[in-house]
């Protein structure tokens, strides 16, 4: 029975939104169940991940139809991670938006929401064919769509258009590609369409399927040439929305790449990896300028999560198994770094009024801990030892010398001096400048009273000095986590064979 | 909004589309039919009745927030997989009840698919009449509308 | 049949491509379910058309007779109207909210986010 922990991550949530939706309309209700409810979800999610380490793989067939004819739900290494790591975003990101989401976005049913956009994240991560892929990024992405355009502010609404309308597209193509993939296979179940394209004679066929996948995914991850609804719409809404979609949207984007190519089509489609390569080193370089050419707080962040993206597909695209490792460690590393970058982010114009860095300043003598809590995810992003970004940029880096791709080497490299600039801009415009003239000074707000904002975002800064300082037994688990993605018969026969190993 | 003739055509037609949504929700697991179209019959039920007068009034006639009958279909939805596990069997494994026979209607099936069908039919309803609701009132709100 | 089916969903890709480029934001939402209606015409031909009965297994038998449509396509299908349903059903309410906030059907109007 210990396969159905599987259902604890995605369920858990749901259950939260049904009560929170029935239950008692107060604002109180709302803010300790949300918190409780992405805490329980946090706790199986972890357990998820200690079951899935000692078993390798965790299948539950729903509804005992048995694979590749029913609907499964598979847990490796690397999705148990992915839904451990963004559970726990989830919980840090529910108590700073108990203090910062406004009392009329919370009565328009804010939390509900945001427990149904985990629901459809963490069912992405589980999901074993490729339908049900498809239904659970819908569940996020409508989710996503009204958390964003919640407010009814013109920016919100334009953001939010232009968002929901990439995206729609992007479903559409990953939806015709599926359509494709059924049409030439005759099953949805990815190790079920793994094996059979492995054993298919003519797979030419496929490449279109395959890129209509990658073109969906990708627009959804925010890769060049597709990210350009990204920057227009991620800093229209509140901080602590824009934090869990910097957290969690783009890597389900990222998370599927990973998945479909290195299960079903890195092995009849090889030559891909070049165009994935220079996709990647330009989705670093053309994110890194676009975040050098803005002023913003958070118009900066956006882009740098694009320029974040490059890196970690550049993993991918080099696919030995320690560029997937050092891919999967640069998401995990990324993921947190990002998520406080925005929230530190949100406390500045919390503090502030605005975001725009010319009409801020004199922050580090205000505001010291602030100054604090902003140096370790900047920097950690930025790859300055020995923070957490240093050793991921590192593994991604040695993995493309291993591979003699100078060019990538060399744009990742520049791509982090960059950073490092947009990330002392932030520091020596927001901390170090003196208050400009004329505008007013930050708001008179003790810690205490901010004590719900500032916790989530030291926990985050702490875990990101953690794993810079402890960071071997995260490599050594993102190592086992990549051999499980390089050797993809394991995944096969685990699904087909309904489980395969005892679990203890 | 007040449209005499289609107002009195809706007093008539509410309850028949409302009995033959539950019709079709019912066979809806081996024939043409199911939770997704009974809950759509049922919501232009009420829009029907909205059309009539105004969506004011029939959001008085369902009585209900539609956004709590979506969180209970959502809700239904997932307790349907629980019998099964209680029975040992993996979840959503489909269970059904002996069947028996009513006077009337003929031989009864009951189980716990049928409970997920429920689920989404009042999931749809609650869906379709939110959206409803918040579009006819976009007319009437100005700003800071509830949407 | 098939090949039918094929233009047919290439005209309907190419007539919702070409609302989503036009400037009104009422275009777009056209565009937007043109592509989608596309999408799954594409998913129900991709298990092959047959004319044939439906996938029913008959009360005294285990297989259906042949020859049966085959019935994953049109659940997909299904799901996937339904959910198109839900997100074409927001997006109006979305554009409609933003035509009251911008006072303009222009796509070019939409300009405070741009970057």
């Amino acid at each position: 029975m210990s396969e159905l922990i599987i259902l604890l991550p995605v369920f858990i949530p749901l259950i939260g939104a049904v009560v929170l939706l029935s239950g008692s309309r107060s604002l109180a209700f709302q803010k300790v169940g949300a918190v409780v409810f992405s805490g329980l979800t946090f706790l199986g999610a972890a357990y998820l991940l200690v079951l899935v380490d000692c078993a390798g793989h965790v299948v539950l067939q729903l509804g005992d139809w048995s694979a590749p004819y029913g609907i499964s739900m598979v847990a490796d290494r690397f999705s148990a991670v992915m839904v451990a790591i963004s559970s726990l975003m989830t919980l840090l990101v529910a108590l700073y938006a108990i203090s910062e989401i406004d009392a009329a976005r919370l009565r328009r049913f804010f939390f509900p929401v945001y427990l149904i956009l985990i629901f459809g994240v963490n069912g992405a991560f589980l999901s074993g064919d490729l339908f049900n892929l498809y239904v659970w990024f819908e569940v996020m992405l409508i989710a996503s769509f009204v958390l964003l355009s919640m407010g009814g502010e013109r920016s919100e609404l334009e953001g939010g258009l232009k968002y929901v309308c990439l995206n729609l597209f992007s479903s559409m193509l990953f939806l015709a590609g599926v359509g494709i993939i059924y049409g030439k296979t005759g099953t949805l179940n990815m190790a079920d369409v793994a094996q059979s394209l492995a054993g298919s004679p003519d797979v030419s066929w496929a490449v279109s399927g395959s890129m209509l996948l990658f073109v969906g995914f990708s627009l959804k991850a925010g890769m060049f040439p597709f990210f350009f609804w990204l920057p227009a719409s991620y800093h229209t809404p509140p901080p602590a929305v824009s934090a869990i979609f910097a957290a969690l949207l783009t890597k389900v984007g990222v998370y599927a790449l990973y998945r479909t190519y290195t299960l079903l089509f890195q092995p009849i489609f090889p030559e891909f990896q070049s165009i994935l390569l220079v996709l990647a080193v330009l989705t670093m370089v053309i994110g890194v300028l676009g975040a050098a050419s803005h002023f913003d707080i958070t118009k900066i962040l956006s882009f740098h999560i694009i320029s974040q993206i490059g890196y970690i597909v550049l993993g991918l695209a080099i696919m030995t198994p320690l560029a997937l490792a050092a891919g999967i460690f640069y998401l995990l590393h990324n993921i947190i770094a990002k998520t406080c970058l925005f929230l530190v982010g949100g406390l500045i114009i919390r503090l502030q009024g605005t975001g725009d860095l010319a009409r801020i300043g004199g922050l580090s003598k205000s505001k010291p801990w602030l100054a604090l809590l902003f140096f370790f995810p900047a920097f950690s992003l930025a790859g300055i030892p020995p923070l957490s970004g240093f050793w991921a940029k590192l593994g991604v880096v040695k993995a493309g010398l291993d591979v003699g791709s100078w060019v990538a080497v060399t744009a990742a490299l520049l791509v982090g001096v960059m950073t490092l600039y947009s990330m002392t801009k932030i520091w020596a415009e927001a901390f170090w400048k003196a208050q400009p003239e004329g505008q007013p000074a930050a708001a008179k707000e003790n810690m205490g009273s901010l004590a719900y904002m500032v916790i989530p975002i030291a926990v985050m800064a702490a875990l990101t000095v953690a794993i810079g300082l402890f960071g071997e037994p995260l490599f050594e688990f993102s190592q086992r986590a990549a051999d499980q993605l390089m050797n993809p018969q394991e995944y096969i026969s685990a699904v087909l064979l309904d489980g395969g190993e005892d679990l203890p | 909004m007040n449209n005499f003739i289609l107002a009195q055509a809706a007093r008539i037609l509410f309850p028949c589309l409302l009995v033959l949504s539950v019709i079709v929700l019912y066979r809806g697991h081996n024939l043409p039919g199911g939770g997704f179209i009974g809950g759509l019959l049922a919501a232009t039920a009420f829009i029907l009745v909205g059309i009539g007068h105004d969506m004011a009034h029939a959001r008085r006639v369902l009585r209900v927030d539609p956004v709590v009958i979506m969180a209970w279909g959502l809700g239904l939805a997932v307790i349907s997989g629980v019998p099964a596990l209680l029975q040992g069997a993996p979840f959503f494994t489909g269970l059904w009840l002996p069947t028996f026979s009513l006077p009337l209607l003929g031989d009864i099936h009951l189980g716990t698919p049928l409970i997920f069908d429920v689920g989404v039919f009042l999931t749809v309803i609650g869906f379709t009449l939110h959206t409803t609701f918040s579009l006819a009132e976009l007319g009437h709100i100005e700003e800071g509308g509830d949407v | 049949m098939e090949a039918l089916i094929a233009v047919l969903v290439g005209v309907l890709f190419g007539a919702g491509t070409y609302c989503l480029m036009r400037r009104s934001i009422v275009k777009l939402v056209i565009g937007v379910m043109l592509i989608s209606q596309a999408a799954n015409l594409l998913v129900f031909t991709s298990g092959g058309l047959l004319g044939g009965r439906p996938a029913l297994v008959p009360a005294d038998g285990t297989v259906p007779p042949a020859p049966f449509g085959d019935p994953l396509p049109q659940a997909m299908v299904l799901t996937a109207i339904v959910i198109g349903f839900g997100l074409v059903a927001f997006l109006l309410a979305l554009v409609a909210r933003a035509h009251e906030q911008v006072g303009s059907d222009d796509m070019n109007a939409f300009n405070k986010t741009d970057t």
